[in-house]
């Protein structure tokens, strides 16, 4: 009977072939590590995005004047409200806190290299609409905090020459932050950018189906092939790896509703205390900080605060901003090692990673604290050793004395 | 090392946000949302010395009578000192125009003062008032400089002068207790002693920690069932996840 109606469907829509491609017949190296439970972590949370999303905006009110008065409607009259949104403001941050730890597994096993540099890029476009989509979501609920981030980050723009006036008076719908620009970035957070992360998450996955996946060893599995023609170290995803990533999503949960019952707030980490009272053009909160997982990147902003043949600190410090997320894009031409994974790549790469995360992690530190002559020298350091991570590459991936790599899968 | 890098980076976390703590305030108060009978001493006081000039603007009496078991008769006929519904949000009496013009600043709605500025924020503002006759208001305060807010709450506290201020007279080292807090010295008595009042006090915050966030009442126990439903599902796919990797090696 079942199997009459799944031909039915077949003969019609190529459902059984999409299932085999994707799950079924889909093989995977056997010996995935503990860092590649981070990509259906990412795919739960954005679920958890879209679903808690549609239901917040059934109850938010997408305009200046009732923006806040809603959120603390849903807070307090709407039935689970509390939960729904914690659960959203909580799923923003592990959004980010998975999607890091996603990327550094590439970086440590050389998942971008050839032939997945598509794969990667998608990545990196996946990773910018993720921070568009972010930006634009905290602007929403209408806090202080809220209003004077979107003031800073949107008069960024303004750093560009010639055009820079008008286009952020364009991108506002106003010449301050006001009903207009509450109203577009809503459009833009709950249709727009959601359908573009979608899609480009298909993107992803087909792309990774297509090529397949890397592993911890940072070989080929489908250079070996068995009698039956799968890779000898391939395993189909399912059931093994929909009933271990099972596990890791029991594993996340308990973390995530850890944070969502017993600190969503995250001490003023995921809900600034600025942001609990309503947005004032006339009241500038002490301190403007943008949430956690920006503050590596605005730290590069300020860290920059000289000008270089005439080109203003502002625009320098705007470029250098924008030119860390752009430099990940063309990663995959700049590691020239004959080896993939860091098992078997030498010492200078494994200390270039390791300054690469410590600097990276100083900058978020120091993205969170007020500016002071000590902090910038240490985030113009930092900054240096971010980029020399990638411009240096091209040279010291190739002077990097590698290991042997093994024919088969390590485990 | 992956793992152990892995678990540094998840711990890095919560360190990050201790370093975070808001701003210094001089005393500390242990909220406590489990005690319900100082929550509706809270609330009495609340709608007897406050909520003439400060609203709540996102709270509803009903949610309150309902939250902290005061049956709605008693929150009717004792508690709504305005003209609303048992259903209505907690609007302040005055209107903010002639509230701006009496006291130089309208006063502000309390509903999210407790998550913004946090308890012992609350708690030390309240504490904190002392005589100062270059005030029009006869009062000035040591958490928040020059307020307009006068001593509403001088019948219960009574007056106190302020010895030194945080900070000044470093003979720090003879008082106990909070470091380096303001000392204050009582000049005129109130109808509480200095300990019944803290623990007024100490109500009124806890009430204003409820009404910052009434979810708080039940997130922590629903939060502990959900965490313990997830311990038990883990623990079981991790058995399933064993079982069909038996065969994988």
């Amino acid at each position: 009977m079942a199997s009459k109606f799944m031909n039915w469907v077949d003969a019609r829509f190529p459902a059984t072939q999409l299932w085999n491609e994707h799950i079924g017949q889909y093989y995977a190296p056997k010996n995935f590590n503990v860092w590649y439970y981070f990509g259906s972590l990412a795919m739960l949370v954005l679920a958890n995005q879209l679903l808690t999303g549609i239901w917040l905006a059934m109850f938010y009110k997408p305009s200046a004047a009732e923006a806040f008065g809603s959120v603390a409607y849903i807070m307090r009259d709407v039935e689970w409200g509390w939960l729904i949104r914690y659960m959203h403001s909580t799923g923003a941050s592990f959004f980010f806190i998975v999607v890091y730890l996603h990327m550094f597994r590439a970086l440590l096993y050389g998942s971008y290299r050839k032939p997945r540099e598509l794969l990667w890029i998608f990545g990196c476009l996946i990773f910018l609409a993720l921070m568009a989509e972010a930006f634009m979501g905290y602007v929403l609920p209408w806090g202080n905090m809220s209003y004077w981030g979107a003031q800073v980050i949107i008069s960024l723009f303004s750093a560009i020459p010639v055009i820079g006036e008008q286009l952020t008076t364009w991108i506002r719908g106003d010449f301050v932050i006001g009903d207009a620009t509450l109203n577009r970035f809503f459009a833009l957070h709950v249709v727009a950018l959601p359908f573009v992360l979608v899609g480009l998450v298909i993107a992803h996955i087909m792309a990774l189906h297509h090529v397949g996946s890397n592993n911890p060893d940072g070989i080929e599995i489908k250079a070996n092939k068995n009698a039956d023609g799968h890779p000898a170290d391939g395993i189909p995803f399912h059931p093994y790896y929909t009933v271990k990533d099972l596990f890791g999503v029991g594993v996340f949960l308990i973390l995530f509703c850890g944070v969502i019952f017993f600190a969503p707030e995250f001490g003023g980490f995921f809900l600034e205390p600025p942001n609990f009272t309503e947005a004032n053009p006339s009241v500038t909160p002490e301190h403007i900080a943008p949430v956690w997982y920006f503050t590596p990147f605005y730290a590069m902003l300020r860290a920059i605060n000289f000008e270089v043949l005439g080109v203003p600190a502002k625009l320098l410090g705007v470029i250098t901003m924008f030119g860390a997320v752009l430099i990940m894009f063309v990663l995959p031409w700049l590691d020239r090692s004959k080896v993939k994974s860091i098992r078997y790549k030498g010492w200078i790469f494994k200390a270039m990673l390791a300054a690469f995360v410590v600097a990276f992690v100083i900058l978020g530190y120091i993205g969170t604290q007020a500016p002071s002559p000590l902090l910038t020298t240490i985030a113009q350091v930092c900054t240096a050793v971010y980029f020399a991570f990638f411009l240096l590459m091209p040279f010291y991936s190739v002077i990097d004395r590698t290991k042997p790599v093994p024919e088969r899968v390590t485990g | 090392m992956m793992r152990r890098l892995f678990i540094a980076l998840f711990l890095m976390m919560p360190l990050a946000a201790l370093a975070a703590g808001g701003e210094s305030v001089p005393f500390h108060h242990e909220t406590n949302l489990g005690n319900q009978a100082s929550l509706q001493r809270g609330a009495k006081m609340f709608m007897n010395y406050c909520s003439g000039c400060h609203s709540l603007q996102y709270m509803r009496y009903q949610r309150i009578a309902d939250d902290l078991d005061i049956p709605e008769e008693v929150m009717e006929k004792n508690l709504m000192m305005t003209r609303g519904k048992i259903h209505d949000t907690i609007q302040g009496t005055m209107d903010a125009e002639s509230a701006a013009e009496w006291f130089g600043k309208a006063p502000p709605d309390l509903s999210l003062t407790a998550r913004e500025r946090g308890a012992d924020w609350i708690y030390s503002f309240l504490l904190s008032f002392y005589r100062d006759d270059s005030r029009p208001s006869g009062v000035n305060n040591v958490v928040m400089s020059n307020t307009a807010m006068p001593a509403v709450l001088a019948p219960l506290q009574g007056y106190q002068a302020l010895k030194h201020e945080e900070g000044e007279g470093g003979e720090g080292e003879s008082h106990g207790g909070d470091h380096g807090a303001p000392e204050f010295e009582l000049v005129q008595e109130g109808q509480l002693d200095p300990a019944e009042y803290k623990a007024a006090v100490g109500d009124l915050t806890n009430f204003l920690v409820y009404v910052g966030e009434p979810a708080k009442l039940v997130r922590y126990s629903l939060g502990f069932k959900v965490i313990v439903f997830l311990l038990l599902f883990t623990a079981l796919a991790y058995m399933l996840k064993k079982e069909f990797w038996r065969d994988v090696h």
